[in-house]
């Protein structure tokens, strides 16, 4: 059963207003504060409310993420969003559903239970009424708090959920259509931004006669601190003098990065802070066989194929308000609100600025322009537009500052920034590094007593608002930044954690101690890459647990199950072992093999179990991956099997491919050559199968396939060499080494 | 506004004649984009690295971002806008974009356009490729969603479908 307690984002948005509304043309207008990032949400929420409220999905018009009209929802991130925004979306519609039958019943005088409702039609004993959602919608009143007390369909009669609804977004798609870089309003302006290369880099000195020269067209160069942008009435133009810029600019002082920042060595070299979190009892007695191995992943990047957008708007009427913008204004500095700046800034009427953002979270992107640009939030608003895949904290925020400070600077006119693919690489949030430490100590049984992981990493969050800071990369470039915050720390544990996510494995065991080294302060700005810790985590749980299996002298598999009493978690390893037609028949060391990872998402997402199986010469071939996974009630089973096997394709690729490099105090990766992602010719056939329970509540799958794939891979990797290769990626260069030693 | 560098350029863009003044050396993803309001096409890197601005030029799969305008003089430029008319009188869908709807093959769907480029190139030559022949015809082109697989199975579907409705290779 799905239970029935008031979800948190109902208590947050509580009027049944906030979520749904009936238009004309036999329309319903269904709000979400969750956001499309190319997860598929939007198909998924839409089936759930056309399921409670018992009309056909194709009346549904989602509103997603626009602040001056939907509910507030915080972050779209962490496979939440079925689990949260679905759970609010399936009360809501019920009540409204409950609401506007009781009310056709009154007006036909019977009672409600002798009504249905075929696709928002109200009949009466299989015949139709006069009446409908649309008829009566003037008669209810929807501003009103939902309850949360109306009954839900049962999931045994679902028509609509669990069915593989097209993604609703996808034919605009391949028409090529739908996307924020396709708004390209008359008179728009072009605008490139030259990020730093470091953090409080100064800019000592650029050549912008150069750099007009090489735009070969007309532009104007705003200049204000270290913060330099190019705008252009072409965008050809802004493009060529962005590149130029980036060529023409000279830099000093500030906190370079060091060269050997991906070097497992700097990060443990550090200052960290630590905690200690113990589980279980100690073992009572000393000795047993002890097992110690140190797994790392690098620095990584979400590489998105489309560099981040955004629009910006300043409505400005001179006459209403006076000059406030401008050279005056920039002299003053007064980007951060005061007591003055509310007579430099006037509170704009609604709806004043508007931005245009592929943003996570478009209310903390509002809280924090308003913030810095001193406005006041209700005189902001931002808009969700769909963009390229978001795979976690990525460029869209700052792509959205940039164009916000920019349209204060040119009032009245809509300013389009796009990042340039170098500054995709260069100034984007960093996937932070991991050095996860895996210490067992086996008893006479061969099973631990004894369990440590001692895990040092970067914080996995820096989004805007967090640590009471604005996050935007070029607002520290501009005059008088905001401090830093005096500590950044992971969200706590029970909230999801960062660098700890999936630091405590599923398995049985009698004692658990994790370690977790804070890496603080760092010269970088690291922050979430999908999945966030648990990438890290499960790669080095899950390839230990091949280790102590092989100390142990044990199936890797039966090791595991040994371990494990959660059904659910042996129900997916069992079948993913089935599927790959575990153990094979490759003899360990000679070039081939199959492995296995396991884990359940969050310790409270999906369960996902993933083989498999490669070839290994100079470098690895992964030839066939099988995974089974349990996401209980599935909403849309073929978006879940898209999300599973497009993370486990993407984890393959951060597993054997993908590394960022540093050199010359900045991230010195700047193009698709210096990153190699995987390409169509290395892709694996996938198999997945779903095998949870629709009786059980929805899981979030949209991280889940990632730990274990890259653990498999890993297993299988090892299996094959007959060495283990801890240090990710699993290149060529490393693989050579391996045989080399 | 035209400066003294400007020439004039004429060449057929999903099969209308289409004639320009501009910058000779601008790129043809820019013209495209701002000039004629085919937006499909899509900016990945501005290096022919990605694969997210692929058009056809006289039937080829061509990288356009960095791709000089001046150059295509008397080409013709087919773009995703495009694409169903290549597939027979009367528009709609070409059958690529039909089955990767009918696949669901995407996710965030913006290395897509591309794809479907590169693809269709594939299928007029080649109706019924081989997974391998598929894959080494899209390796040009990246996708960080990891549709790949579904991509694939459009490719075939729509090959077959093409084969079967007599559709000129």
């Amino acid at each position: 059963m799905i239970p029935n307690a008031l979800p948190q984002s109902l208590v947050d948005n509580p009027l049944l207003s906030d979520w749904v509304g009936f238009e004309q043309g036999g329309r319903v207008r269904v709000s979400t504060g969750k956001v499309e990032i190319g997860q598929g949400i939007l198909t998924a929420l839409v089936q759930i409310a056309a399921e409670e409220l018992e009309v056909a999905p194709g009346r549904i018009r989602t509103v997603s993420g626009e602040t001056s009209a939907g509910p507030n929802e915080g972050v779209t991130a962490g496979s939440t969003s079925v689990a949260m925004s679905g759970a609010a979306i399936r009360l809501a519609c019920a009540e409204v559903r409950a609401l506007f039958l009781a009310r056709g019943a009154e007006r036909l005088g019977v009672p409600a239970e002798a009504l249905s409702i075929a696709d928002g039609r109200f009949q009466r004993d299989g015949r139709e009424t006069d009446h409908d959602y649309w008829s009566l919608a003037r008669e209810v009143d929807l501003a009103r708090p939902a309850t949360g007390n109306a009954p839900t369909r049962p999931a045994t009669q679902y028509r609509v959920v669990g069915q593989s609804l097209p993604r609703i977004d996808l034919p605009a798609k391949i028409e090529g259509r739908g996307f924020i870089h396709d708004m390209l309003p008359p008179g728009v302006l072009h605008a490139r931004v030259l990020h730093r290369p470091w953090r409080d880099a100064r800019l000592v000195a650029l050549d912008e006669a150069a750099v007009r020269r090489a735009a070969g067209g007309a532009i104007d160069i705003l200049r204000e601190g270290d913060f330099v942008a190019v705008t252009a009435e072409q965008e050809f133009v802004a493009f060529r003098a962005a590149q130029a810029m980036r060529e023409k600019a000279a830099w000093d002082g500030g906190t370079p990065i060091p060269p050997d920042a991906n070097d497992p060595a700097w990060l443990e070299a550090q200052p960290a802070r630590t905690r200690v979190v113990d589980t279980g009892t100690p073992p009572q007695t000393s000795g047993g066989t002890v097992v110690e191995a140190t797994y790392w992943r690098p620095f990584q990047t979400y590489g998105s194929i489309g560099p981040s957008c955004a629009l910006a708007c300043l409505e400005h009427d001179p006459e209403k308000w006076g000059p406030v913008f401008g050279k005056d204004h920039a002299q003053n500095n007064g980007l951060e609100r005061d007591d003055d700046s509310r007579k430099r800034h006037p509170a704009p009427a609604d709806g004043q600025l508007t931005v245009w953002s592929h943003t996570q979270n478009p209310y903390a992107l509002r809280d924090q322009l308003a913030r810095c640009l001193g406005l006041d939030a209700a005189g902001v608003t931002v808009l969700h537009r769909q963009a390229a895949g978001c795979y976690g904290h990525n460029t869209a925020d700052d792509a959205a500052f940039d164009a916000a400070f920019l349209a204060t600077r040119t009032p009245g006119r809509t300013v389009r920034v796009l990042f340039t693919r170098e500054d995709e690489f260069l100034a984007a949030p960093l996937g932070p590094a991991m050095l996860v430490k895996m210490r067992a100590v086996l008893g006479a049984d061969r099973r631990p007593v004894d369990w440590t992981i001692d895990l040092s990493s970067p914080v996995h969050s820096n989004r805007p608002g967090v640590h009471g800071h604005h996050g935007f990369r070029s607002r520290e470039a501009l005059p008088n930044p905001p401090p830093q915050p005096a500590e950044r720390n992971d969200r706590p544990d029970a909230v999801g954690g960062g660098a700890s996510r999936n630091a405590q494995a599923l398995y049985d065991l009698p004692f658990h101690r994790m370690i977790h080294r804070t890496v603080d302060p760092v010269p970088l700005r690291t922050s979430s890459l999908r999945g966030l810790g648990a990438f890290a985590n499960i790669f080095a749980i899950e390839s230990f647990m091949d280790e102590l299996a092989d100390t142990a002298g044990e199936d890797a598999v039966a090791y595991r199950l040994s371990l494990l009493s959660d059904p659910r978690g042996r129900a997916v390893i069992e079948a993913a072992a089935e599927m790959c037609g575990w153990p094979g028949t490759a003899p360990p060391g000679e070039g081939r093999g199959l492995g296995i990872g396991f884990a359940r998402y969050k310790n409270r997402a999906a369960y996902m179990a993933v083989a498999a199986e490669v070839e290994v010469d100079e470098e690895v071939r992964l030839l066939r991956v099988w995974g089974a996974a349990d996401c209980g009630l599935t909403i849309t089973p073929d978006g879940a099997l898209n999300q599973l096997e497009g993370g486990i394709v993407q984890a393959a690729s951060w597993t054997l491919c993908e590394e960022l490099r540093f050199a010359d105090g900045r991230v010195a990766t700047a193009t698709w050559e210096d990153y190699p992602i995987l390409r169509f010719t290395k892709i694996p056939e996938i198999s997945l199968r779903l095998i949870g329970d629709p009786r059980d509540p929805p899981l979030g799958v949209g991280e889940a396939s990632m730990g274990p794939t890259a653990a498999a891979i890993g297993n299988a990797v090892a299996r094959a060499l007959g060495t283990r290769i801890r240090n990710l990626p699993l290149s060529r260069e490393r693989i050579m080494a391996a045989l080399l030693a | 506004m035209p400066s003294s560098a400007d020439t004039e350029v004429v060449l057929t863009v999903n099969g209308a004649r289409v004639r320009l003044v501009t910058d000779p050396t601008r790129p043809l993803l820019s013209v495209l984009r701002e000039e004629l309001g085919l937006v499909g096409s899509r900016f990945g890197c501005g290096l022919e690295q990605c694969g997210a601005c692929m058009v056809l030029i006289d039937g080829e799969p061509e990288f356009s971002c960095a791709r000089e305008v001046a150059t295509l003089a008397g080409r013709e430029v087919v773009t995703i806008e495009g694409l169903g008319g290549l597939a027979g009188p009367g528009g709609g869908l070409h059958p690529l974009q039909q089955a990767l709807l009918d696949e669901q093959a995407g996710q965030c769907g913006y290395c897509l356009s591309g794809l479907m480029i590169s693809g269709a190139a594939l299928l007029s030559r080649n109706p019924r490729p081989s997974r391998q022949e598929i894959l080494a015809a899209l390796d040009r082109h990246l996708c960080r969603c990891g549709v790949h697989n579904r991509v694939v199975r459009a490719v075939q579907r729509a090959g077959a479908a093409m084969a079967g409705a007599g559709t000129p290779a």
